[in-house]
């Protein structure tokens, strides 16, 4: 059941760095970040890797498997070839830490310049209703583990450093769709999406959607229908005013 | 002296999961310059995994639930070893915690009429867990980061800095606390990413670091819970309590190999599932211990109608608590009625529509197609225990969180009490807002009332500074992996979920020569970013939790919740009275001494029938009726 695997990773910082190819033992029903671990602990100890859950659901072990923004632990062996040389390097979008450790504080910095959720003024805790059909919408938005995988994978930043600063990425551009579908949220984000995040960069390409591990429709439900309101708020006032007033709960 | 940053706080708060946020939410709400610091970065935290629910008695789902059901259940689920005080305030203050969630713009899942919706959990009368789908916890720690972030954005508006007041210190780790005299005086630490260090100056510091459960084999804890706060209260001075008391989780995957101990949610028998042996019965009618009797379902049809029918018929007895279910999975797998990987059968397929499992449970779906090749909507999970929950930790006082260590303070898996010998599902998350608000609440009170500010020795920090580099000096030694997968090994085999006395023995015989083995480790490369270094540091604090473990359960001479001796079966209300209290000596060496409970409160006494209260207290403590 287990066999000698063929493994390509990249080692350096930001100074520099390579390729290196290791053999290493691969077990039945393993993924990727398995045999990362058994390389640390027999071969590479000071081997740099992020991980916490081992399940999906932190969204720390980023990285790019044969050229695919992948998590590292749900990736698994049986998905290559016994003889198949697996290659691991970091995500590219971000600058390199450390092997397969990088720098993703652009999208702390991001994070923060998306206005907070702002509470309805005239409801007190526990009075908040709504229905599981209006609340639906932004849940599905709020499975994001905040892999970044989407933000790696954007071609709008990914060999464009220019574009970082005026550009918000899938990920956040999402939270302000998020917002602007809650229910209960009080303020006006649909220009902000534009203005100040960049929405018009994105060319709705998909890309983002197809490496999202949370197989969350970005592009579809959220950026597209931010695309929409946007054009319609720009050609007429009223649709965006008839929107506030309809989604105001009963 | 030691070269490092150094930076000047009120409150600095370790640990970045629910506990901490909330903390140093409160603590910056009150006006305090707050650090927070954390393993990892900003939103990884233990917390993101917790699947099932959020326990909070607030009545939507069935309105006869209230804050004295929710705290007859805590004490029950605990086997009455619970610190009352404790529970008190959990099922007082947990609704409000968690409807204050909304307002930080939480999404949970809905009821028809528009409220939060609650699920059912083990030992839960009612159903009572707010949750989203099986993704709580991380619905839970980004509400909390955001709400951070949405503080930041105010003291940005004040004074055009983000971090004025309240600050994030990502993947940073703490590895020693000051003290000036008796007092808490700052923390140092290092940085994950170049390994500098870093010392923080603040008279109040809250440990929010969750748990231990690093130190066994199989677990569903992730690297992070290697016991760090545990130890650096100890080393500071403060106590812990209920060491002895570990959960094993009934429902963790046991296939394939490298992913056995992942969490199967509870959720799961909530909703409907059943657990089967190999002979295809639902053993768990076999199971029921005489002081839950009375509340659980003797047939199936029973069991099956309570779904839809909670009020005329008993609860199935999948809903035990979780030590009772672990305890009778183990018991079938050794008797033979094992799966063929050493499991038994968690079935939900046969019980719900396959979209309604897809829909309820989506992250078990897809964790089990995509780590095992199961379709749980069309076949049974393999599921047997796995070490998930610590209910021991640093013993503070219920209303502030505060240690015996004036400005320490600790919330969440890192304090003990609030569980007793045995946690219920979903009382953990609100346990983390609960009490993570009064330790903020607590420390900035500390703060307020002090007349002098605690100063750092700098002899101090230089000795800190050396400890943490001490792995690089040697060369030739172990290597730090080898040493903690042996340290696991023994941990699960020999203070497991079944213990007998020869084997602890024997466990902290080997602990003991994991100490000199420790002492004697090899760090391969330099400080950046170096996982053979950051867990050369971890061990040290692995080791000294895993001696509490093993030395209380060594003493406690009963079986209760979480500690469960072949030697001594059964429960003892003698040994109710008493908590375990581990404290370090002048030397360094864990010590176990026993501690008198206080009783319980007279009104709170007065929830409980007598007979119940027969099951639990010895007679001289049973109300004088
Ligand atoms: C798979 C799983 C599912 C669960 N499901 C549920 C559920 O449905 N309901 C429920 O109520 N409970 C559940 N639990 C339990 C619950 O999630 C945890 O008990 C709880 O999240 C612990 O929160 P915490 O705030 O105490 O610590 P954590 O969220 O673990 O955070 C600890 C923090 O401390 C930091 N830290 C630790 N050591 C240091 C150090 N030395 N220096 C700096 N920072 C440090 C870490 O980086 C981290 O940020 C589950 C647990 C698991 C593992
Ligand atoms: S759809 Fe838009 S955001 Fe997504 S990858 Fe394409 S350009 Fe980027
Ligand atoms: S949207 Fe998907 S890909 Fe992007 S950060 Fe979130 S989980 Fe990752
Ligand atoms: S380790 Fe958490 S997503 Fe991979």
């Amino acid at each position: 059941m287990s066999y000698k695997g063929k493994f390509r990773v990249w080692r350096g910082d930001s100074e520099g760095g390579e390729l290196k190819d290791y053999e290493v033992e691969v077990n039945e029903g393993e993924v990727v970040l398995d045999v990362i671990h058994r390389l640390q602990a027999t071969q590479t100890p000071d081997m740099a890797v992020r991980w916490n859950c081992k399940a999906g659901k932190c969204g720390s072990c980023s990285a790019e498997i044969n050229g695919m923004p992948k998590l590292m632990c749900m990736c698994r062996m049986n998905t290559f070839a016994e003889d198949e040389v697996v290659t691991v390097t970091p995500m590219r979008t971000f600058p390199v830490i450390r092997d397969l450790v990088t720098d993703v504080s652009f999208n702390y910095q991001k994070a923060r310049e998306v206005p907070a959720f702002k509470p309805p003024a005239d409801l007190k805790p526990g009075e908040y209703r709504m229905q599981q059909v209006d609340v639906e919408r932004s849940q599905e938005f709020r499975k994001c583990i905040e892999c970044f995988l989407c933000q790696d994978t954007c071609h709008v930043i990914r060999d464009h450093e220019e574009n970082k600063e005026s550009f918000s990425g899938p990920r956040f551009l999402m939270r302000v769709a998020e917002l602007d579908m809650h229910p209960l949220d009080a303020a006006d984000r649909q220009h902000a999406a534009q203005e100040q995040h960049g929405l018009g960069f994105c060319n709705i390409t998909k890309c983002c959607t197809e490496v999202c591990p949370e197989h969350i429709k970005i592009t579809d439900n959220a950026l597209i229908p931010m695309k929409e309101r946007v054009v319609d708020r720009k050609y007429d006032p009223l649709v965006w005013l008839g929107n506030k007033i309809r989604r105001r709960p009963a | 002296m030691t070269e490092l940053e150094r930076h000047s706080y009120d409150v600095v708060v370790i640990g970045a999961g629910g506990a901490g946020l909330r903390a140093a939410i409160e603590a910056r709400e009150q006006g305090k310059k707050t650090a927070i610091i954390c393993k990892s970065l900003f939103g990884k935290a233990h917390t993101v995994m917790a699947e099932g629910g959020c326990a909070a008695a607030m009545g939507n789902a069935n309105s006869n639930d209230n804050w004295q059901v929710h705290y007859r259940d805590t004490m029950r689920g605990g086997k009455f070893l619970n610190n009352w005080r404790m529970a008190e305030l959990h099922a007082q203050e947990a609704p409000d915690r968690v409807w204050e969630l909304e307002t930080y713009g939480a999404l949970f899942d809905r009821t028809p009429d528009g409220r939060i919706s609650q699920r059912n959990f083990g030992g839960h009368t009612y159903p009572r867990l707010a949750h989203v789908g099986d993704r709580t916890g991380l619905e839970l720690i980004r509400t909390l980061q955001q709400k951070i972030v949405s503080l930041q954005q105010e003291d940005f508006e004040a004074t055009g800095d983000y971090e004025a007041n309240l600050k994030v210190y990502a993947e940073c780790t703490i590895t020693e606390l000051m003290k000036d005299g008796d007092a808490i005086s700052g923390a140092f630490g290092y940085w994950r990413e170049s390994g500098r260090f870093i010392l923080f100056d603040a008279p109040a510091v809250v440990l929010a670091t969750g748990g231990v459960g690093k130190s066994f084999k199989v677990t569903s804890n992730s690297w992070e819970y290697t016991g760090d706060g545990h130890a650096l209260a100890m080393r500071a001075g403060a106590t812990l309590i209920n060491m002895e008391f570990i959960q094993f989780h009934p429902t963790g995957m046991v296939w394939p190999p490298s992913v056995k101990g992942i969490l199967v949610t509870e959720s799961v028998r909530g909703d409907g599932g059943v657990l089967k042996n190999s002979e295809g019965k639902r053993f768990m009618f076999e199971y029921v211990p005489d002081v839950f009797r009375a509340q659980y379902a003797e047939t199936e049809d029973e069991a099956d109608r309570w779904y839809k029918d909670p009020d005329n018929n008993r609860r199935p007895p999948e809903l035990l608590p979780r030590d009772e279910v672990a305890r009778a999975i183990n018991s079938e797998v050794k008797a033979g009625r094992g799966t063929p990987h050493g499991g038994v059968f968690l079935d939900v397929s046969s019980r719900l529509p396959a979209e309604e499992i897809t829909r309820r449970l989506p992250s078990m779906h897809h964790q089990f197609k995509e780590l095992a090749d199961v379709d749980i909507t069309a076949e049974p999970m393999e599921v047997g225990p796995t070490c998930h929950y610590v209910m021991g930790g640093v013993e503070v006082d219920p209303d502030t969180a505060s240690s015996v260590v004036p400005g320490l303070f600790a919330a969440g898996e890192v304090a003990g009490g609030m569980h007793g010998s045995n946690r219920l599902g979903g009382n953990s998350l609100s346990d983390l807002l609960v009490f993570g608000r009064r330790a903020g609440m607590g420390a900035a009170t500390y703060v307020d009332q002090l007349q002098e500010r605690p100063k750092i020795d700098d002899a101090d920090v230089d000795a800190a500074a050396a400890d943490a580099l001490a792995p690089f000096e040697l060369e030739g030694g172990e290597n730090p992996y080898t040493i903690h997968q042996e340290l696991q090994q023994s941990m699960n085999d020999l203070v497991g979920i079944i213990r007998k006395e020869e084997e602890m023995e024997q466990a902290l015989g080997r602990l003991s020569e994991f100490r000199s083995r420790i002492a004697k480790m090899t760090v391969e490369g330099h400080r950046q970013f170096n996982p053979g270094w950051h867990l050369a540091l971890d061990l040290r604090n692995m080791l000294t939790v895993s001696e509490c473990v093993a030395g209380a359960a060594l003493m406690r001479q009963e079986s209760r919740g979480g500690h469960t001796r072949d030697d001594f079966p059964t429960m003892d209300p003698e040994w109710r009275k008493k908590l375990l209290v581990c404290a370090l000596d002048a030397d360094g060496v864990v010590n176990v001494t026993e501690e008198q409970q206080i009783p319980m409160r007279e009104d709170l006494l007065e929830l409980f029938e007598v007979d119940e209260l027969k099951k639990y207290l010895t007679d001289e403590e049973l109300p004088a009726k």
